[in-house]
């Protein structure tokens, strides 16, 4: 090219990513009315905190309290708002259209458009879910006083770095599990639909619809060996409740970061191979 | 054009290029469906056959050929967006399936049918972003833009989201977009389509500028011929993936219109069977008529017309590319791609 300059490529690389995190996110404002609907559809958290209370106020589970499940399934919702993917559909929508062909012929992996996409969604989100958490402590003061005789909930600033960290850990898992699922689009018409079954064993294995502390030890034992509790129990109950095992499960965090990442670049090689770049 | 095509190193190659894509089947109806869906019924298609040609620096080729002719896939494949089955893409000495970023920089791919600005937001702001990913500084993309815009004779609407805009605006606008980062290689495929006449003109002139300044070279598809005799010094003609015709657009009308056309414009109506031994009658409009006349009888046949009929006017030009073009496509094509091994189009001979 003329009459250009290389700088580094770190710097580079780091005006590329703020560029896209800045179009993407006015991309995503000119939906605001459907970021509340989204808001809506990602709920369920609320909703089982309010089911879940009157299950701890019942004694009926021994290691729970009605304000430990409020505070758990409150800071479920905020990793969830932080974890929403849908790379799969964009991906599909943009291999069976063709579309993926403009990104191809960039020189950045097109990976970096979903990423940055995902994190402007979130930018775009983040008013509107702290509003509906501050709504939720408001109907709820009870999570936020500790009437329960655990005092305010004030987690440490060790829990707050931590939860950051493995919140954004749980995002970056939750994208490689959708966009390596997203991979089978160059073979099937509608990748999605394996996401969908994906969906359901993330609801039950998650901590979406329940504390894992319900479970008997030995099945979350099985369980903290999958993906799934790392997507939602496991930042969710570092800020409720700090207490976590945490070294282990970074481990296992890393395993299967590297595990899909190391499947996500081999199937994203051999489907390039059947891409037939389709009404391009 | 800037460059000397003859003297340098191509830029584009295709050598023995080929491509063969597996098709599902499905039969109409209820039975057909659930036939598909039990075992699909597969065939292969050849959609582009061992193809070769080359593109030298700052050449501006016309590719041409009727839809599914394989123009598009070869494009694909000389872009990297697919593999090639066989034979082999050559691109500024890179192999374009291997999608190196020192080549992704230097090409570009422009489709009348697909887009790469973002619909919801102002095109300034996929600019910004391709300004970023090629490492245009921001500037130097300032004044890019600026001059592009200048030459499309876009201003205000570069700051309204593309949803909003023309299908004429957006396509200068893509056309800016793709040729923001001053790509050496262009590949336009059907960059006017459905355009109207001022956005086709206005499109053209920008091609032919940038090619005069960049010295780049451009493969063109396009259905209207408009843009190929404006743009174009040099056609490849082809046809259910073979190449039927490599060479000059000039030699189109040489090889596969060896007739002239002959208008008369004459002092009485005279009816087609009066007419008709003149040779072959294009149009009969009244006191004029259009002519096919062979070559070979062409003397011949002005002297006898102007001694045996009561001529006003006569002239004689050669047929309109796009009818020459069009007959190439219509009649005989099977049989031109056997005679005309796409190494030795010279030796062809087709009859219109």
């Amino acid at each position: 090219m003329d009459n250009t300059t290389t700088p580094h490529p770190a710097l580079q690389f780091f005006r590329v990513v703020r560029r896209l995190l800045g179009v993407w996110y006015a991309f995503m404002l000119t939906y605001r009315f459907e970021i509340m609907l989204w808001m809506v559809a990602t709920a369920l958290p609320l909703i089982m905190m309010g089911v879940w209370i009157e299950a701890g106020a019942s004694g009926l589970f021994p290691d729970i309290t009605a304000v430990s499940v409020a505070r758990y399934f409150l800071a479920v919702f905020v990793v969830r708002q932080v974890t929403v993917v849908w790379v799969i559909y964009e991906f599909e929508f943009q291999v069976n259209s063709g579309r993926l062909s403009s990104n191809l012929l960039t020189p950045i992996d097109p990976a970096w458009r979903y990423i940055t996409m995902l994190l402007g969604e979130q930018g775009a989100r983040l008013p509107f879910f702290v509003g509906v958490v501050a709504l939720a402590l408001l109907i709820y003061p009870a999570a936020l006083r500790g009437e329960d005789g655990s005092g305010w909930w004030l987690p440490s600033l060790w829990q707050l770095g931590w939860f950051v960290v493995l919140t954004y850990a749980a995002f970056t898992v939750r994208f490689l599990i959708q966009y390596t699922v997203a991979m089978l689009a160059f073979w099937f018409e509608r990748a999605s639909g394996f996401d969908h079954l994906i969906f359901l064993v993330f609801l039950f294995c998650s901590g979406m619809l329940f504390p894992l502390e319900v479970l008997p030890d030995g099945m979350r034992e099985v369980l903290m060996l999958t993906p799934f509790p790392y997507l939602l129990w496991f930042p969710a109950t570092m800020l409720a409740t700090g207490d976590v095992e945490l070294m282990p499960g970074l481990a296992i965090l890393a395993f299967w970061m590297v595990l899909l990442f190391v499947l996500n670049r081999m199937l994203w090689r051999r489907g390039l191979r059947h891409y037939s770049a389709m009404g391009a | 054009m800037s460059a000397s095509p003859a003297d340098a190193a191509p830029t584009v190659i295709a050598d023995g290029l080929t491509k063969h894509y597996q098709v599902a089947d499905k039969k109409p109806g209820l039975a057909g469906t659930l036939r598909h869906f039990v075992k699909r019924q597969h065939r292969v298609i050849e959609a582009v056959k061992a193809v070769n040609f080359t593109v030298a620096p700052g050449e501006i080729v016309g590719f041409l050929g009727p839809n599914g002719a394989g123009k598009t896939t070869a494009i694909k494949m000389l872009t990297g967006l697919i593999a090639p089955t066989s034979g082999k893409a050559e691109v500024l000495g890179f192999t374009p399936f291997e999608r190196k970023a020192a080549l992704l920089r230097q090409l570009t791919l422009v489709m009348g049918n697909k887009q790469q600005l973002m619909w919801d937001l102002p095109a300034l702001e996929t600019f910004r972003v391709n300004a970023a990913i090629y490492g245009v500084p921001d500037d130097e993309a300032d004044r890019r833009v600026k001059h592009f815009a200048g030459l499309l004779e876009l201003d205000k609407e570069l700051t309204q989201p593309v949803r909003k805009l023309s299908l004429g605006q957006r396509m200068k606008a893509e056309l800016i977009a793709a040729l923001l980062h001053h790509p050496k290689v262009l590949f336009l495929d059907e960059p006017t389509l459905g355009l109207d006449v001022n956005a086709q003109t206005a499109v053209r002139r920008f091609l032919k500028d940038y090619n005069a300044q960049h010295g780049a070279s451009v493969l063109l598809t396009s259905h209207y011929m408009a843009d190929v005799t404006a743009l174009c010094e040099r056609v490849i003609v082809i046809d259910k993936g073979t190449i039927l015709y490599d060479g000059t657009l000039a030699g189109v009308v040489e090889r596969f219109a060896p007739y002239r056309q002959v208008t008369l414009d004459l002092e009485r109506e005279f009816t087609e069977d009066e007419l008709i031994t003149y040779g072959e009658i294009e149009e009969l409009n009244g006191r004029t008529v259009r002519l096919l006349v062979q070559r070979d009888t062409l003397t011949t046949t002005v002297q006898r017309a102007l001694s045996d009929l009561p001529v006003r006017d006569l002239t004689v030009s050669d047929p309109p590319i796009e009818e020459v073009i069009g007959k190439l496509f219509a009649s005989g094509r099977d049989q031109q791609a056997e005679e005309l091994p796409q190494e030795k189009p010279e030796k062809a001979a087709v009859s219109p």
